[in-house]
């Protein structure tokens, strides 16, 4: 810790720091557009100018850049001097000499760090009377805008871009006055995490294009809380709503998780929550009913006429889903009771969660967090494809391979901020990140050693470098001699870093992949590191699903099919995306009665009985367990319309109904609100009994007070429905959680669940998470970044896992096909976004070129593969690092029927355009 | 015996003001027949305007609806693929229920889209009637403004204007030249 003198009062601050980001933690307003955070400084634009003083006899002192400046003992500044302010006040004028004349228009307006800071500056009146320069505009896809002319040359679009999350096709161009930021011609940004420069942009050159297209500002936005339920990892998000349409979805900081970036994936998947396919209506479909209904009676209320059925049902399935919420899952499990409740994953998946939870419970090695990634100093993958499977940990590797390089930066007395100066001592150096899996990414690019082989073999690479570091542990014997070499590089790396984490996939449904990672780890634990654990699981609440246990779909099927149960209930969950046609067909023409509770279209929805329209993430308050076991609440950001629901309160009020006859209510009958549903869930499983301390309970009020999820200036409220009715309505009462849904309420700092969205006075931008911040790019003050269900026993011993596979031996008719996940396509609700949709890929195969050979198939030509009794047309890659014997499918919506990993004959099954013809 | 003449002299005094009167110019106007004569910056009924070259010049910023002390403005912005990086309201509500009349809205106004007009003749037996849309709100002029057309000022695109073809605007940069 030290102590600076500012304007003559003393602060103490991190010395590690520069003197901008002391300043800024104190809530001291010094103005900055380079620097950021999680990018350090470069000292470009000169905004921050300070006057620095050697002593307290300085009078005249001298013009600093804040951000360039250690914040070391004694430092002596002044942001109010004179001097210092007019230097500013200069720097932004010139800044704005080209600044175009469109906040009207712009879609940053309102929310504009150039807009704050030159508010800040008190630049009011512009004395430029010359031509503005211009440019041309590009293309760049369906996620971000283009609008050049706004730029104001500080460079974050490029470091970000480029630098942090290592994209390449975003560069500058030009020189002198004339720089221009954009990719060498039009075309889509190919970064999978483009969409943050919409954040990082100062200004308005890259806005948010979904947005555009249902713009509204940001203090018009109801916001709240959410979790993105896209993929595993859990990042948090602010989703805002105006009108009943949900506009966008912004980065919500969260110091252990995804910190201040998110992927594309999760910033522009949103709009399946306004898709046109959405089940607004609670039916009940006489057509398919078969007996029970009388065709003279009038159509039933849905709710009544599923209770009916329930109770007359001669035992009952309640299908449950790693996509619901934890407390849906629980509500339809305490609904149908414990030995009725399947998971609704196949049985390969539920073996995989329950074996990812055995090793993190009994195993000493504790998950990691994104944080705990991002400052990992050595990486092992083992059969996951990062960057299509859980993008945002991809991005946090990226970073990890600075750790080991730093050190050398910290010997060379480079402040780890510095970031211009710590890339030149760092150069081309990159610490140890090993990849492992059967498909090539850019990612990869960035690996010291890529080893690309079928499932079985990633899992025999894990268990020799497990081996080769444990005492103790089962050594793998018969290696080629590249592999053993590799296993001792690895072996190396690892022993010698201090935090190393091991990350295993579950996509190729390797149980052995999982157990070797367990190995690697408990390996270096046994050596005194502190090494971490990752498991990549298939969708945002798996790690909950496992943790309430249950059959496997396979279960529910037998179950109908042995006549121990003739009604289903299916929660959230589309059965065809997770079993073949023809058994799902068969389940469900073999139930009697089908409830189905699902928010948009899907296979299984068309075969409801009764089908009630859940709410979405955005509409609905619930819990998800991410994959590092990490419980995060998220909040109804607003009503939904129609008879949409939350499925927990379907089931609740499903079992009220049940029991409505009996008089006796008890389990999810007894719901009345959330809060009831979280001490239901808290009792559900022993890993869940904190689940009530992740966020605050419904009865929570500061000052007496709900906290609002309108703003202060939130508009329209006295005309926005008065051409329906003229009459205002009171706003709803939300008895859910603490929050309102209007601008009245507790404005203060408030526990970081409740922030509707980061806003000060003067920064309106989203950089205003700066002033929640005790310390720049530190927890939140009053962080609540949910509760860690699963931590480790740290003195207990590991028993290694033995079962080591045999080498894969690709045979003469078989391939092991395998699953190849797409950041756009392999997500069932994301697909569902008109801009996500525009980027999903074709189908298609890929095959190692030796294989192509044996098949005669030539690299882009089509084929239709038969697989699972249905065909499918993809187009044919050939790529060496699809490993021979195996054949990669892309999962994109084309093929989700598929299960896979599954053996095929690509002899009999391809149909190429020869033998089309030929036929 | 005081009270009565205070009495009596009270009467004289009154019915003297009253006789008075009698040869002064009468201030009563005869509304409706007579109309009567309010400033051009008299704060009457809202009306959005159009620019000189006939188009809307709302531009949808949400301004006017944030400025509005009473929020009884409301409104949603469209885009206009046709017209490049032209936005217009899709709709535009005032609830003239609600509304002060104030002014806010005309300040906060960059485009002087909204403008307030001398007409206050906005009676209605229901309130309904006094929800206007952009139909009602819409007139064919430049109101008080003739000149102004925020698209000339600005940088972006539109269908009559390319880049660098507004006003105070150099032609777009050649990135690829390296000259000085």
């Amino acid at each position: 810790m030290a102590t600076i003198i500012v304007d003559n009062k003393s602060y103490t601050v991190d010395e590690q720091q520069n003197v901008l980001a002391a300043c800024l933690g104190h809530g001291l307003n010094v103005p900055y557009f380079c620097w950021h955070p999680a990018m350090g400084s470069v000292g470009a634009c000169r905004q921050c100018a300070v006057k620095q003083f050697k002593d307290d006899r300085d009078q005249s002192g001298r013009l600093v850049m804040s951000c360039m400046t250690p914040a070391t003992n004694g430092t002596r500044i002044s942001i109010d001097d004179p001097e210092a302010k007019a230097f500013r006040a200069s720097v932004i004028e010139w800044l704005m000499v080209n600044h175009p004349h469109d906040c009207p228009v712009c879609d940053e307006g309102g929310e504009c760090h150039l807009q704050d800071m030159t508010v800040m500056t008190g630049h009011v009146y512009r004395r430029y009377r010359y031509q503005k320069r211009t440019h041309h505009n590009q293309a760049l896809g369906p996620f971000i805008r283009h609008e050049m002319n706004r730029c104001i040359q500080c460079y974050r679009c490029v470091r970000y871009y480029r630098d942090y999350a290592g994209g390449r096709d975003l560069n500058v161009f030009g020189s002198h006055d004339a720089v221009y930021f954009g990719r060498e011609q039009d075309g889509t940004l190919e970064n999978e995490f483009s969409g943050n420069l919409v954040e990082v942009c100062p200004t308005g050159v890259f806005t948010d294009k979904t947005f555009f297209h249902h713009y509204t500002r940001k203090w018009d936005l109801q916001a709240a809380q959410s979790i993105c339920s896209h993929c595993s990892l859990g990042c948090n998000t602010t989703a805002g709503e105006r009108s009943g349409t949900l506009r966008r979805i912004t980065n919500r900081f969260n110091s252990q998780v995804n910190g201040y970036f998110l992927c594309d994936r999760g910033r522009f998947g949103y709009e399946y929550v306004n898709s046109p396919h959405r089940i607004k209506r609670a039916v009940v479909r006489q057509e398919r009913h078969h007996s029970k209904l009388g065709t003279t009676e009038e159509v039933p209320q849905p709710l009544e006429f599923a209770a009916d059925c329930v109770r007359q049902a001669h035992g009952i399935v309640g299908i449950g889903s790693p996509r619901a919420s934890l407390e849906a899952n629980v509500a339809l499990r305490s609904l149908v009771g414990l030995q009725h409740f399947y998971q609704g994953i196949d049985e390969q998946e539920g073996q995989l969660l329950s074996r990812i939870l055995k090793v993190l419970q009994t195993g000493p090695v504790p998950s990691a967090s994104i944080h705990d990634a991002e400052q990992s100093d050595a990486v092992f993958v083992l059969g996951a494809d990062l960057l299509n499977e859980a993008p945002r940990l991809a991005l946090a590797l990226l970073q990890s391979i600075r750790q080991q390089p730093m050190e050398q930066v910290d010997e060379l007395k480079i402040p780890r901020w510095d970031e211009a100066a710590v890339r030149n001592a760092v150069q081309n150096r990159r610490g140890p990140l090993f990849l492992t899996g059967y498909q090539r990414t850019w990612f990869h690019e960035y690996a010291t050693d890529t080893y690309f082989a079928a499932p079985d073999d990633i899992a025999r690479l894990g268990f020799a470098v497990a081996g080769a570091i444990g005492q103790g542990a089962p050594s793998v014997s018969d290696l080629s001699p590249e592999v053993k070499d590799l296993t001792q590089r690895i072996a190396e790396a690892l022993t010698h870093a201090q935090r190393p984490l091991i990350i295993a996939g579950t996509e190729s449904g390797s149980l052995a992949t999982i157990e070797a990672a367990a190995n690697v780890a408990w390996a270096l634990h046994q050596q005194g590191k502190q090494p971490r654990l990752s498991f990549v699981l298939p969708e945002c609440n798996s790690a909950g699903l496992a943790l309430l246990g249950g059959g496997s779909l396979n279960d529910a099927f037998d179950a109908i099919r042995q006549g121990k149960a003739d009604t289903v209930i299916v929660l959230e969950n589309d059965l065809y995306r997770r079993a073949d046609q023809a058994h799902v067909d068969a389940f469900f023409e073999a139930a009697q009665t089908v409830v189905v509770i699902d928010s948009v279209e899907n296979p299984t929805t068309a075969h409801a009985d009764v089908l009630l329209p859940a709410a979405t993430g955005p509409e609905s308050d619930g819990t998800f367990v991410n994959q590092e076991g990490r419980a995060q609440r998220f909040y109804q950001v607003f009503l939904p319309d129609g008879d949409v629901k939350e499925s927990w309160r379907w089931l609740s009020d499903l079992g009220r109904a049940t029991s409505q006859e009996s008089g006796s209510e008890s389990g999810v009958a007894t719901w009345r609100n959330f809060d009831d549903a979280v001490s239901a869930t808290a009792i559900a499983a022993p890993e869940l009994a904190r689940i009530g301390e992740v966020a605050p309970s419904a009865s929570f009020r500061l000052v007496g007070q709900k906290s609002p999820r309108q703003s202060e200036r939130c508009s329209g409220r006295t005309s926005l429905i008065s051409h329906l009715t003229m009459h205002e309505p009171p706003p709803p009462v939300d008895h859910d959680s603490p929050l309102g849904f209007t601008m009245e309420g507790y404005r203060g700092p408030l526990p970081s669940p409740l922030i509707s969205q980061f806003w000060a006075p003067g920064w309106n931008s989203i950089q205003a998470v700066n002033t929640y911040q005790d310390e720049v790019g530190g927890p939140l003050r009053d962080e609540m970044p949910g509760v860690r269900l699963i931590e480790p026993v740290a003195t207990k011993t590991a028993g290694w896992f033995t079962t080591i596979p045999h080498a894969f031996q690709p045979t003469a008719h078989q391939w092991l096909l395998l699953p190849l996940s797409a950041v756009f396509g392999s997500d069932e609700l994301s697909n569902q976004s008109p801009a996500i949709a525009e980027r999903i890929g074709k189908p298609f195969l890929s095959l190692h070129p030796s294989d192509g050979a044996r098949l005669t198939l030539e690299d882009h030509s089509t084929i239709d593969l038969m697989l699972q009794g249905t065909t499918y047309r993809l187009v044919v890659h050939l790529s060496p690092s699809t490993p021979v014997g195996t054949a990669g499918l892309s999962l994109v919506p084309e093929v989700s029927g598929v299960s896979v990993p599954a053996w095929v004959d690509l002899l009999k099954a391809i149909q190429t355009e020869q033998t089309r013809r030929a036929a | 015996m005081m009270n009565t003449w205070i009495y009596a002299r009270n009467l004289v005094v009154g019915l003297w003001i009253v006789f008075k009167r009698t040869f002064t110019k009468p201030v009563t106007v005869q509304y409706p027949e007579e109309q009567p004569y309010l400033p051009p910056r008299w704060r009457g009924r809202i009306v959005l305007t159009r620019d000189p070259d006939g188009e809307e010049r709302c531009v949808a910023c949400y301004l006017c609806s944030a400025a509005c002390p009473v929020d009884c403005i409301s409104l949603q912005a469209a885009d206009n693929p046709e017209a490049h990086e032209r936005r217009y309201p899709e709709f535009f509500r005032i609830n003239f229920s609600r509304c002060i009349y104030c002014g806010m809205c005309e300040e906060a106004c960059p485009t002087n889209a909204i403008q307030l007009i001398p007409d206050f003749e906005q009676s209605e037996y229901a309130r309904r009637n006094l929800v206007y849309e952009k139909e009602d709100l819409l007139i064919s002029g430049t109101g008080k403004y003739h000149d102004y057309n925020f698209y000339r000022m600005a940088g972006v695109r539109t269908r009559d204007k390319d880049k660098g073809e507004g006003e105070h605007e150099l032609p777009p940069v050649d990135v690829k030249s390296l000259m000085p």
